[in-house]
């Protein structure tokens, strides 16, 4: 264990990345350091042991983790693999401020059931030449983890990661094709990575011909497995569909079955804007890496330029609850100063982060990617205004869609991580299906870890209308969605799978599913009225012609008589009753209906 | 059946009369259906509280109150039902046949959605269309399951063959150890006897004992047994036995709520469900031989407490029965009985000896016929 006390050192300080950072982004396992005591008589040990004590590269750590990166078994690999190039795919896409088209296409690898093939296509903006092989055979690596903006990648592993499983799996590259524009040719690369030195190596490179004018295209080799159903990736690429309905995604399966899941919303979402931290969300070793770093030359100017909501008035604030001069040099800020610092912040009063940062998908879209995906007879979806976690902003969106035609998946046995409890009997109405996302990535693993299952279980779903077992998810027709949206969303893991508990985090989710509860309990009652009224009228239409019969035993009038008797008797038995409205019963495959 | 328009009482009213008066009703409600109105049937309200009694009249009086039924969701069923059996009765009454209840509740079994579930059912729609026509349910062609009673006794019944028409007498002392049944309808039969009284009397054990030892030759009777509340047919005929040849009817019966306040209510005055039709189906002279809380005393009997549907019975005979209001003695017997908290069945006096009923009991009390209660 104790080699692993010091991955979180970068092992090389060259190039852009730093693996030192925000705690969320390391593995809980590796908090504490270790230190060797140092006693005379155990020294000869201690030299022996400092002679295997040397470095080790992220990559090696995470060739022997890898279930810290979602590639814990063939399964979960193969998705995992198609999710990384997808969500690049997508945030290329966006940032470009391009409409997104992704292919998706799985192929098994001949002679070999164990391997596949995943190309991920899309028509992004491309990757200039250079930085080709860096983002996909060097961990750690990219553009997102130091900005505050929220995004689907965090953190610079994802992609690499995929191609280091492969290459470990199958020995084979990643191979990349990439355009940036018509007018430049695109380039074709085969790169491993160096998991000793964590840096790329290129296999081939070379320009080629690609009909496409612009965009990137990524094959890599896997060992995988392809299972249909809950967390497949047919499962993760409709619910990809939901959260983003301006994206296109063409799937090919391994068994060569094709989907198409069209775009919905011709619109891109608003392009989030990058922010600047929030001191309150600031942890004492960033905040002394800030002061370090900073250009300003006195603590209340770094205050307020570096951090966000710092007016120099607050600034003044901060540094005279820390009992710091305002002109003290950041530089010269020591630790205890720096702890002081940090105490003074959480004291003074700051404004919330501005929430431009956020780009939440909105109640109309979430209706019409829930209605796209599922025809149920009910959808209804709250946005929440922004709030603050930790100093990050972030802002929670639910759905629900209900009845219909709406049919759980649960025709494959759940796996080993299902959230429905077992069918033992027939009839019992299944647990409700519920659909996490992040950032409008999909959260298909670990749902019992996952903030978003904890605060649906803990809502009385019996007073909105819906079953629900002590303790689990209501039952029901229903698919319950929500969307976390955040510069930061607090994962458990690296394999990002399930949002971390914080409070602020379930209040806001519970208040937003609250808010959808009581429009589906609206919409539950009105349903129920209808029913009733429903087998009312087929009530009464049962016995008009009994009683048209009666009435002919006695008066023996004729056949069309009778006949116009009986519409009279319909005519005056329903007219006090109105309109009936049959769609709400969801008999009629029903439309898009908001809850009011 | 024949008899019926031959019948004198309630059958003045003819089989074509009660076709017109369906024809209208049915017509008025197709009237309204045709005017894109909301059709109604209306009915004399068939309870305790629409009735009077007057002893002068003798018997439940029908007051004024009716319920209309107006065509809706709730009464539709009913509504569509009250309608086929109509329609069942004219069909009946022009084919000159009868069903009995049980009969036309399977009859309704081909009304598909309308058919009734359960015999209570259709006697009720049967008991609301005779209530709304103010006729016997016999005149509407419908006939009860049940035999309305045994006889014996010294007394020559007068009927017709059921084939020829030729007129039968029979004998009631000639059914050896058997006893002569009460037809459904009593209208059309006549009778002979030199019976000072008739006893009604309420269980077919008593009835049995006082056959079986010929008690109605020894005290000139005739001995019917009613086999609990008295059917319709039972009280005709006692009624019509009774009023052909001037004789009083005592009944005889358990000493409890129910004994009282039903059997030998219903049997003197009729009752609050059949209140349009009481007048005919009532013995209005019957008086209260036995068994009396003051008998229990009297006689020391065997008891058993009473139950708390007894005690409701009694408090709700005493609060809401015109009849029980009405007289004085009753009330007090009825308190008596609940003071006592106990009740008695005629059976009891066999706690003596088998024979006491009718060798010390019904002789004694036969005696001071002015004692019983009215």
């Amino acid at each position: 264990m104790n080699s692993m006390a010091k991955v979180k050192t970068p092992v090389k300080p060259t190039g852009k990345k730093k693996g030192k950072g925000s705690p969320e982004g390391s593995p809980p396992e590796e908090e504490a350091p270790v230190e060797e005591p140092a006693h005379d008589k155990d020294s000869v040990v201690a030299h022996k042991m400092a002679s295997e004590q040397r470095e080790i590269s992220v990559s090696e750590f995470f060739t022997k983790n890898r279930h810290l990166l979602g590639f814990d078994n063939p399964r979960k690999a193969l998705l995992t693999t198609v999710k990384e190039a997808v969500d690049n795919s997508l945030d290329a896409c966006e940032e470009a401020g391009v409409l997104p088209d992704v292919e998706v296409t799985i192929r098994p690898v001949e002679g070999n059931a164990e391997r596949f093939r995943v190309i991920v296509e899309d028509n992004g903006p491309g990757i200039v030449k250079q930085q080709i092989p860096q983002i996909f055979a060097k961990l750690l690596y990219g553009s997102k983890f130091h900005r505050l903006r929220m995004s689907r990648g965090q953190q610079g592993i994802g992609i690499s990661a995929a191609g280091m499983y492969g290459q470990l799996t199958t020995g084979q590259p990643v191979r990349i094709t990439s355009r940036i524009s018509s007018r430049k040719p695109a380039h074709y690369y085969e790169v491993v990575i160096n998991t000793h030195k964590n840096e790329p190596d290129i296999l081939k490179e070379e320009a080629v011909e690609w009909d496409k004018p612009r965009g990137t295209r990524v094959e890599l080799v896997i060992e995988g497995k392809y299972q249909r159903g809950r967390l497949s990736v047919d499962d993760y690429l409709e619910q990809t569909a939901i959260a983003n309905p301006h994206v296109e995604v063409l799937y090919e399966a391994p068994d060569g079955e094709k989907f198409k899941y069209p775009r919905a919303a011709k619109d891109l979402p608003t392009p989030p804007k990058e922010i600047k931290p929030h001191p309150y969300g600031v942890e004492l070793g960033t905040l002394i890496k800030m002061l370090r770093g900073t250009s300003s030359r006195r603590v209340s100017g770094c205050l307020a330029s570096d951090f966000s909501r710092v007016s120099p008035r607050v600034a003044a604030e901060i540094c005279r609850g820390a009992g710091l001069d305002v002109t003290t040099s950041p530089k010269k800020v020591a630790v205890a100063e720096a702890d002081r610092l940090l105490t003074a912040i959480r004291g003074t009063k700051i404004m919330a982060p501005s929430t431009d940062c956020l780009s939440p998908i909105g109640e109309d879209l979430i209706r019409k990617g829930l209605s796209r995906q599922i025809d149920a007879a009910f959808q209804c979806a709250v946005s929440r205004s922004p709030a603050v976690y930790r100093g990050n902003p972030f802002a929670i969106e639910a759905g629900i869609a209900f009845g219909g035609k709406l049919s759980p998946d649960g025709d494959k046995k759940p796996e080993q991580e299902a959230t429905a409890p077992p069918k033992d009997k027939e009839n019992e109405p299944e647990a409700v299906k519920l659909l996490r996302f992040a950032n409008r990535v999909p959260l298909l693993y670990q749902p019992g870890a996952c903030a978003i299952t904890k605060a649906v279980v803990s809502i009385d779903w019996r007073s909105y209308g819906l079953q629900q077992p002590r303790g689990s998810l209501p039952l029901g027709p229903a698919v319950i969605f929500v969307h976390m949206a955040s510069v930061w969303v607090p994962f458990t893991s690296e394999s990002k799978e399930a949002v971390a508990h914080y409070p602020e985090i379930l209040k806001e989710i519970k208040l937003a599913l609250q808010e959808c509860g009581r429009q589906l309990s609206m919409f539950i009652n009105r349903r129920r009225r209808m029913a009733e009224e429903f087998k009312k009228r087929s009530y009464i239409e049962k016995y008009i012609p009994q009683l048209v019969i009666g009435l002919r035993d006695i008066l023996g009038f004729s056949e069309a008589d009778a006949k116009r008797c009986t519409k009279n008797l319909q005519a005056i038995l329903e007219k006090t009753r109105g309109e009936l409205d049959t769609s709400i019963l969801g008999k009629k495959g029903a439309g898009t209906r908001n809850g009011e | 059946m024949a008899e019926r328009k031959k019948a004198g009482g309630p059958s003045r009213i003819t089989g074509k009369e009660i076709v017109k008066r369906m024809e209208d009703s049915a017509g008025g409600v197709y009237g309204k259906i045709m005017k894109h109105k909301h059709p109604e049937i209306t009915f004399p309200v068939r309870a305790l509280s629409n009735v009077t009694y007057d002893p002068k009249v003798g018997y439940f009086e029908i007051r004024g109150e009716t319920v209309s039924r107006t065509l809706h969701y709730n009464t539709v069923k009913t509504f569509a039902q009250t309608m086929r059996m109509m329609g069942m009765s004219k069909e009946l009454i022009r084919t000159d046949d009868f069903a009995t209840k049980r009969d036309a509740y399977y009859m309704s079994k081909n009304w598909e959605e309308a058919r009734f579930d359960e015999q209570v059912e259709s006697d009720t729609v049967m008991d609301d269309l005779e209530a709304h026509f103010m006729v016997n349910r016999e005149q509407l062609g419908f006939v009860p399951d049940e035999h309305g009673g045994q006889v014996a006794g010294e007394l020559v019944v007068i009927d017709r063959d059921r084939e020829t028409g030729r007129r039968l007498e029979i004998d009631c002392t000639r059914f050896g150890s058997g006893a002569y049944a009460v037809p459904p309808t009593v209208e059309h039969l006549e009778f002979k006897t030199s019976a000072k009284f008739v006893l009604a009397i309420e269980t077919g054990g008593i009835f049995q004992r006082l056959a079986a030892h010929n008690f109605w030759r020894k005290a000139k009777c005739i001995l019917v047994s009613m086999g609990g509340v008295p059917t319709r047919a039972c009280r005709r005929f006692i009624r019509r036995l009774s009023e052909s040849n001037r004789m009083p009817v005592y009944a005889f019966v358990d000493c409890d709520p129910y004994g009282i306040s039903n059997i030998y209510r219903t049997l003197k005055v009729g009752s609050g469900n059949a209140a349009h039709i009481n007048q005919y189906f009532c013995v209005p002279h019957a008086t209260y031989l036995g068994v009396t809380p003051q008998d229990i005393k009297d006689y020391s009997l065997p008891t058993h407490p009473l139950k708390e549907v007894d005690i409701k019975r009694a408090d709700d005979a005493l609060k809401n029965d015109p009849f029980f209001q009405h007289y004085k003695p009753w009330q007090d017997a009825m308190k008596m009985l609940l003071a006592m908290g106990v009740r008695a069945e005629q059976q009891a006096f066999s706690k003596h000896t088998l024979s006491y009923v009718m060798d010390e009991y019904l002789p004694r009390k036969l005696k001071h016929t002015e004692k019983f209660l009215p």
